[in-house]
């Protein structure tokens, strides 16, 4: 009884902290993202003083030309790749991180690792531009140490554009790693390792499913930014960088059809949902 | 089964040394408790044993072999860690279940040596429960089996007892000396419990600022404590310091102790006697003398009832001793009252001062 009352007024004294972040939450992102639900349905934007109508062709358009789902597939391999290579590198910078290193050596690495994200995306790019293309810091580096020639132009390809993607968005794995490995305790290790497993099976089978947790949210972090990206497959991936993202920010953009991004915009969305609702019970089984 | 040896073994974290020059012979099958003040380097020891840290310099036997080269998982050591270290993402059984299953142990094997090592410890019906939805004693018991049932050679426990209640605690104390017996394996257990430590083990090493300070049997140590450290921290202890004469010691203020057991010293050397609470008799001025050289006049400053026995703290020269009655029914000295202490010589222990 007294603790309904002292949560209740909890609550209450609560709202005031609270009330700004709901109000920032229906201004910037409630408002805008249901007027592009209301564009979607749209011929024309009202905008552009042209007459308009309300359609579901821009919805049908996805389904009528098999380009839309061809980029969609790609994408959705995109992230995927992207997501892996991020949990395949950040997965054991976190785990060094959380349960090697300690005190001053811990803090420089972290820094390393956060860098990234501080740094402008567009200058994160462009560095990459500058290491990866044909006669860049890459290809003179390897020519200069081996012995014979070889030609790396790695520019506009596939593989720059995962480069600079798991550039861009590991730090979010070694963070969510980071977190739930830190707070398991060092005694689960040199207890499983008493018991007469080796350091491989202690990592399978107490901390892997351990810091499960952390490498889903790393994982949905980063998989469905990654999916709608289109500024690094741009740069990046020059020819060969055109995905579902790219192709959205043309109708912004470039096309100025307004009201077609969007309705591609809420398809990914919903299919980025399902995936998410789909694998959430199986992941959590894992766990 | 193994007996340990820990040979001079010494072990610094930086500039602290945490043990210095330790030696112990762990026996084949004993039941031995390592107790010691905080941070006089119980857990460091039980680390270098298990192979969690290894030692600067010295060496360490297991079952007569060195294992400086063999690593954690190679050791077959079991081990009960203070705050449980239970796996929180199993359940029960899979948590005893580990070690016979990275052994690569067969599904049957598994599952009868389980239920065995639950039912050991009396928790047979709880295998499906995860250690979230288990009491402390019952964790404590999870981590027990899990300990045991790879049949290590040596058993390895850091104050398992810790965090239990009194009650609770002389439970387990009783079901770990049970299973202990039972198993007869090789155990070193780890305690700040003065009391457990007497009541539960063959031996006991007493370890202070990473030195071992005395080790054997319990009796043996109480009765005959090699310093004034041992005596008063197994067991409490009045300790009158004087001059070394040849059959014990002289006060400052003349008076004369005669001390029956203990170290020979050589006469005129600083000394000191130890004499536990529980062997000085307590008798108003008009009692009779009993024959024994040891009697001290002295003033009742305080009693304190403890239910079967109460303690004096009895004034005498500047200094208080503890005298410890059990509560027979006779009647109870007043506060303030004088009294004449007595205790024979085999009640007082001669110890030399370093
Ligand atoms: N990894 C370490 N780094 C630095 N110092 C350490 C480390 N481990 C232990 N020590 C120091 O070594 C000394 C002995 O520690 P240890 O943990 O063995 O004490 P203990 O006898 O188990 O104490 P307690 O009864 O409080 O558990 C302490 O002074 C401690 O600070
Ligand atoms: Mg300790």
């Amino acid at each position: 009884m007294a603790a309904a009352t002292a949560s209740r007024s909890g609550l209450r004294s609560a709202l005031p902290l609270l009330t700004p972040a709901y109000l920032w939450l229906t201004v910037a992102i409630f408002l805008p993202l249901s007027a592009m639900v209301f564009f979607s349905f749209m011929t024309e934007l009202p905008l552009s003083g042209k007459p308009w109508a309300f359609t579901l062709g821009n919805y049908a358009a996805f389904f009528s030309q098999s380009l839309y789902l061809t980029l969609l597939l790609a994408s959705l391999r995109l992230g995927l790749e992207v997501t892996l290579w991020c949990i395949v590198i950040g997965y054991p910078a976190a785990y060094v991180l959380a349960k090697v290193l300690k005190g001053r050596s811990r803090e420089a690495i972290f820094l390393l690792v956060i860098l990234p994200f501080w740094s402008n995306g567009l200058v994160r790019i462009f560095s990459w531009a500058m290491v990866l293309r044909e006669g860049g810091i890459l290809d003179t580096a390897l020519n200069a140490v081996l012995p014979f020639k070889i030609n790396i132009d790695l520019m506009y390809s596939y593989p720059a554009v995962i480069i600079g993607l798991v550039h861009s968005y590991v730090p979010y794995m070694v963070l969510t790693c980071y977190l739930t490995l830190q707070a398991i305790d060092d005694s689960l290790i040199e207890a499983g390792r008493s018991l007469g497993a080796s350091r491989l099976q202690v990592l399978k089978r107490v901390i892997i499913p351990l810091s499960m947790p952390g490498l889903v949210a790393g994982a949905a972090l980063i998989f469905v930014p990654v999916v709608g990206s289109f500024m690094e497959p741009r740069i990046l991936g020059g020819r060969t960088g055109t995905f579902y993202g790219t192709v959205i920010e043309d109708q912004f953009v470039a096309v100025f059809n307004w009201p077609l991004g969007a309705a591609l915009s809420f398809i990914l969305l919903a299919v980025v949902l399902v995936i998410l609702a789909v694998a959430s019970p199986v992941l959590r089984r894992a766990a | 089964m193994a007996g340990v040896q820990v040979s001079d073994v010494s072990r610094s974290f930086g500039a602290h040394k945490a043990l210095d020059d330790v030696s112990i012979d762990f026996a084949d099958g004993g039941f031995y408790a390592l107790l010691g003040p905080s941070g006089s380097g119980k857990t460091t020891l039980l680390r270098q044993i298990a192979g969690f840290d290894f030692p600067d310099s010295g060496r360490i036997t297991i079952g007569g072999e060195s294992v400086e080269r063999v690593p954690v998982e190679k050791r077959r050591i079991g081990m009960v860690f203070q705050n449980y270290a239970l796996f929180p993402n199993m359940s029960v059984a899979d948590n005893v279940a580990f070690g016979l299953s990275v052994r690569g142990e067969t599904k049957a094997v598994i599952e009868t040596e389980v239920q065995r090592a639950l039912d050991l410890v009396q928790l047979g019906k709880l295998g499906g429960r995860r250690p979230h939805q288990l009491s402390g004693g019952q964790r404590q018991r999870v981590a027990l089996a899990r300990a045991i049932v790879t049949k290590p050679r040596v058993l390895l426990l850091d104050e398992p007892l810790g965090a239990l209640d009194k009650a609770l605690r002389v439970d387990m104390q009783i079901e770990l000396k049970r299973i202990q017996r039972e198993i007869g394996v090789t155990t070193i257990f780890v305690t700040h419990d003065q009391e457990e430590a007497l009541t539960m083990s063959d031996r006991i090493g007493i370890l202070r600022d990473g030195r071992l300070v005395q080790e054997g049997p319990p009796e043996e140590i109480y009765n005959r404590p090699k310093s004034e450290f041992a005596a008063t921290f197994l067991g409490d202890a009045n300790i009158f310091r004087g001059d070394t004469t040849g059959d014990g010691i002289r006060l400052a203020d003349g008076t004369a102790i005669v001390a029956g057991v203990g170290a020979t010293l050589a006469a005129g050397a600083k000394a000191s006697c130890a004499v536990r609470p529980e062997r000085i008799r307590i008798a108003t001025d008009a009692g009779a003398p009993d024959g024994n050289p040891n009697t001290l006049k002295g003033q009742v400053s305080k009693r304190i009832f403890a239910g079967n026995n109460s303690t004096y703290f009895v004034e005498r020269g500047g200094q208080t001793l503890k005298v410890i009655v059990q509560n027979t029914g006779m009647e109870r000295l007043a506060e303030g009252q004088d009294v004449v202490l007595r205790w024979s010589p085999e009640s007082t222990v001669l110890i030399a001062v370093n």
